[in-house]
C-alpha cells in the first residue's frame, strides 16, 4: 500500500477516535435541519419549492461553518507534528514529503465530506422527502452544494496547511488560521460592500464579477446561488447574476484552482523548510 | 573506508545564528555500539538529523551504509531506525495500531508487532491508549518502532530519559542482544554512568566539535585523570606531612583526599596502609569514572 494511503488512513482514524467526525456532523446536521425547517416553514403560502429554498439557507451556513472546520481541521496537521516530534520520526521513514501532505490531504477531505454528505445530507433528505419529494432540478442543485461544500472545505484545508508550513508554533498557526478565516469569510466581502458603496456603485461591472473570484467563499456563493434557476429566484442574487456571467463550470474551476495554488504553496514550503 | 557504516567527513552544518557543527570527522565500523554524548546544544541531534538525510550539511559529506542519506532513495531509510529525542505519540490510537501504521509506513505487515511490543514490555498495555502511556512506555513504544524492518543501523536519541533504573537495563539488554546481531547503534546521552561498560566506542561532542572518539579505556588513558584515596584520619596534618610529594586536599576534619596516577594508586595504598591503624582508620579507592573523563574532555 503506498504510504499516501496509509497516512491517509491514519488521519481519517485519528479525526474518528478524537470525536472530530461525531462532533463536525453533529454540528453541521444540527443547524442544516433548523436552517432548513426554518426556511421552509414560510414558504409553503408562496408555493416555494422548499429543497430549492434549504439550498440558499445552507449554502450560507456553509460558508461560515465549513471553512472554519477545514482550517481547525488541519491548521496544526504539520506545526502540531513537528512540536510534538513525530513529523521528524514520519520523515525518517521511506515517505517523502509530498507523499506525507498528499495523504494528509485526503484523509483530512475524506473527514470533511463524510461531516458534510453525513450531516446536510440528513437535513436535505429530511426536507427533500418530508414536503412530498423534491422536484429533479431541486436534487440536482442539493446534491451540488454538497460537492460544492467539500471543495470549500479542501481550499480552506489546503490554505491550513501554507499555515501550518509557514507557523514557526503550533498557537501563531491557530491565530493566523483564523485570521484567514475571518479575512475571507467576513472581511474581504465587507471591503468590497465598502468600496462599492464609497463609489456609489461606479465598480466597473466588468471589474467586480472578477473581485469576488479573489475570495473562495465568494466563488462558491456565486456557483451554489447562480447555478439553478429554480434556486436563484429565492436567493436574492438574481440581480447580481445578471451582471456575472460566469458558468457553473467555470466557478468550479475556480474553486480547484483555489485547492491547488494553496496546496502547491505548502508543498514547497515544506519541502524547503528544515524540521 | 568503504567498510564504515557511518563516515563524516569535515562536516559543518550553520544555522543563521550558530554554528550547530564545526568540522567533525569520524567513522563507525559495522556492528558496534556507540555513544554521542554532550550537552544540550553541542550538536547531537544535529548530527542525527544529518545522518538520516532530514537536512542537508553546509559544508563536508556524510556517508551512511556507503549512500548519502540525502540524495539516497526512500528505500534506504528502510534500513534505519530512529527514535527522535522528545517525541510524543500523541493518538488516540492503541500502542498496537499506533505500531501497525509505523509497519505499513516502512512496507511491513503488522505480523511482528505484537513480538516487538512483547520485546519493549508493552505486551500488557497493547490495546490500550497511547494516550494514556506514561513517559517511560511512550519511549518504549518509540523504541519498538525504531526496531521495525529488521534495520542495519539504530539512531537513537536520548533513548533512556524516562526510564526508570530496571527499564534502562532492560533496555540495554535489547541494545546488546542487537549488537550481537550485527545492527550498528548509534546513541545520544547525556545520562553517562549507565553507558560504562554497555557502549565500545564513545563520541564526544562540545559545542559542534569532536573533542574525542575512541574506546572507553581509550579515552580514559588519554585522559589520564588522577585516581584518589580518599583516608579517613585521626590526625590529617601529620598524614600530609608523612606523605610529602603527594597531592592532598583536606575534604573535612579527619578525611584527607590523596591525588596519583592511576598507574601508582597501589604503591600508594601500600605507602598509606604501612602508616599504620592509629592514624590511617578507613581507605576508600575511587576511579575515574566515565562522567569524569567525559567532563574533562567536554568541557
Amino acid at each position: 500500500m503506498s504510504p499516501v494511503w496509509v497516512i491517509a488512513g491514519k488521519e481519517m482514524r485519528d479525526a474518528t477516535r478524537n470525536r472530530w467526525v461525531v462532533s463536525a456532523t453533529l454540528l453541521l446536521a444540527g443547524l442544516g435541519f433548523a436552517l432548513a425547517f426554518l426556511g421552509s416553514a414560510p414558504t409553503g403560502t408562496l408555493g416555494a419549492k422548499p429543497l430549492a429554498v434549504t439550498v440558499v439557507s445552507l449554502s450560507s451556513l456553509t460558508i461560515f461553518l465549513v471553512p472554519l472546520i477545514a482550517l481547525m481541521l488541519a491548521y496544526d496537521a504539520l506545526v502540531g507534528e513537528a512540536e510534538r516530534g513525530t513529523l521528524l520520526l514520519l520523515l525518517a521513514y521511506p515517505v517523502s514529503k509530498g507523499q506525507v501532505l498528499l495523504g494528509k490531504f485526503i484523509g483530512h477531505v475524506g473527514v470533511l465530506s463524510l461531516a458534510t454528505i453525513v450531516g446536510y445530507g440528513s437535513a436535505g433528505l429530511a426536507v427533500g422527502l418530508g414536503s412530498g419529494g423534491a422536484d429533479p432540478k431541486s436534487w440536482q442543485a442539493f446534491g451540488s452544494l454538497l460537492g460544492s461544500s467539500v471543495l470549500l472545505g479542501a481550499v480552506f484545508i489546503a490554505l491550513a496547511y501554507l499555515v501550518s508550513a509557514l507557523a514557526r508554533e503550533r498557537g501563531a498557526a491557530a491565530g493566523v488560521a483564523i485570521g484567514v478565516w475571518l479575512w475571507f469569510v467576513v472581511l474581504y466581502d465587507m471591503g468590497l460592500l465598502g468600496v462599492l458603496v464609497a463609489s456609489r456603485g461606479q465598480i466597473h461591472e466588468k471589474i467586480f464579477p472578477w473581485l469576488l473570484l479573489a475570495d473562495p467563499a465568494d466563488v462558491f456563493r456565486l456557483y451554489n446561488l447562480t447555478a439553478f434557476d429554480n434556486v436563484r429566484a429565492f436567493s436574492g442574487m438574481a440581480g447580481l447574476s445578471g451582471q456575472v456571467d460566469f458558468s457553473p463550470r467555470f466557478l468550479l474551476v475556480v474553486l480547484l484552482v483555489w485547492v491547488c495554488v494553496p496546496l502547491m504553496g505548502a508543498m514547497i514550503v515544506f519541502r524547503k523548510r528544515e524540521w | 573506508m568503504s567498510t564504515a557504516v557511518i563516515a563524516v567527513e569535515t562536516l559543518v552544518k550553520q544555522f543563521p545564528r550558530h554554528r550547530a557543527l564545526d568540522g567533525i570527522s569520524f567513522a563507525i565500523p559495522p556492528g558496534v555500539c556507540v555513544a554521542l554524548l554532550g550537552h544540550n546544544g553541542a550538536g547531537k541531534s544535529t548530527l542525527m538529523k544529518l545522518l538520516l538525510g532530514l537536512t542537508l550539511p553546509t559544508s563536508g559529506t556524510v556517508r551512511v551504509l556507503g549512500e548519502d542519506p540525502a540524495q539516497a532513495a526512500l528505500t534506504f531509510r528502510r534500513q534505519l531506525g530512529f527514535l527522535p529525542e522528545n517525541v510524543i505519540f500523541h493518538d488516540m490510537l492503541t500502542g498496537t495500531d499506533t505500531l501497525a501504521f509505523y509497519a505499513r509506513l516502512k512496507g511491513e505487515g503488522n505480523e511482528r508487532c505484537a513480538g516487538l511490543l512483547e520485546r519493549v514490555g508493552l505486551a500488557h498495555a497493547a490495546e490500550r491508549r497511547v494516550k494514556t502511556y506514561s513517559k517511560g512506555m511512550r519511549q518504549r513504544l518509540g523504541l519498538a518502532q525504531a526496531l521495525l524492518g529488521r534495520p542495519r543501523l539504530l539512531l537513537l536519541d536520548e533513548p533512556t530519559t524516562g526510564l526508570d533504573p530496571m527499564l534502562r537495563q532492560e533496555f540495554y539488554r535489547i541494545i546488546q542482544e542487537l549488537r550481537g546481531e550485527g545492527v550498528t547503534v548509534l546513541l545520544s546521552s547525556h545520562l553517562l554512568t549507565e553507558l560504562e561498560a554497555r557502549t565500545d566506542l564513545a563520541i564526544i561532542l562540545r559545542q559542534g566539535s569532536l573533542r574525542a572518539y575512541g574506546s572507553l579505556e581509550d579515552l580514559r588513558a588519554r585522559a589520564a585523570l588522577p585516581a584518589r584515596l580518599r583516608v579517613v584520619t585521626r590526625d590529617g596534618e601529620r598524614l600530609a606531612q608523612l606523605l610529602e610529594g603527594v597531592r592532598v586536599a583536606v575534604l573535612e576534619p579527619g578525611m584527607l583526599e590523596l591525588e596519583c596516577p592511576v598507574g601508582e594508586k597501589m604503591h600508594l595504598l601500600r605507602r598509606v596502609t604501612q602508616l599504620g591503624a592509629d592514624l590511617v582508620g578507613d581507605v576508600e579507592i575511587q576511579l575515574p569514572s566515565l562522567d569524569d573523563v567525559y567532563l574533562h574532555f567536554g568541557h
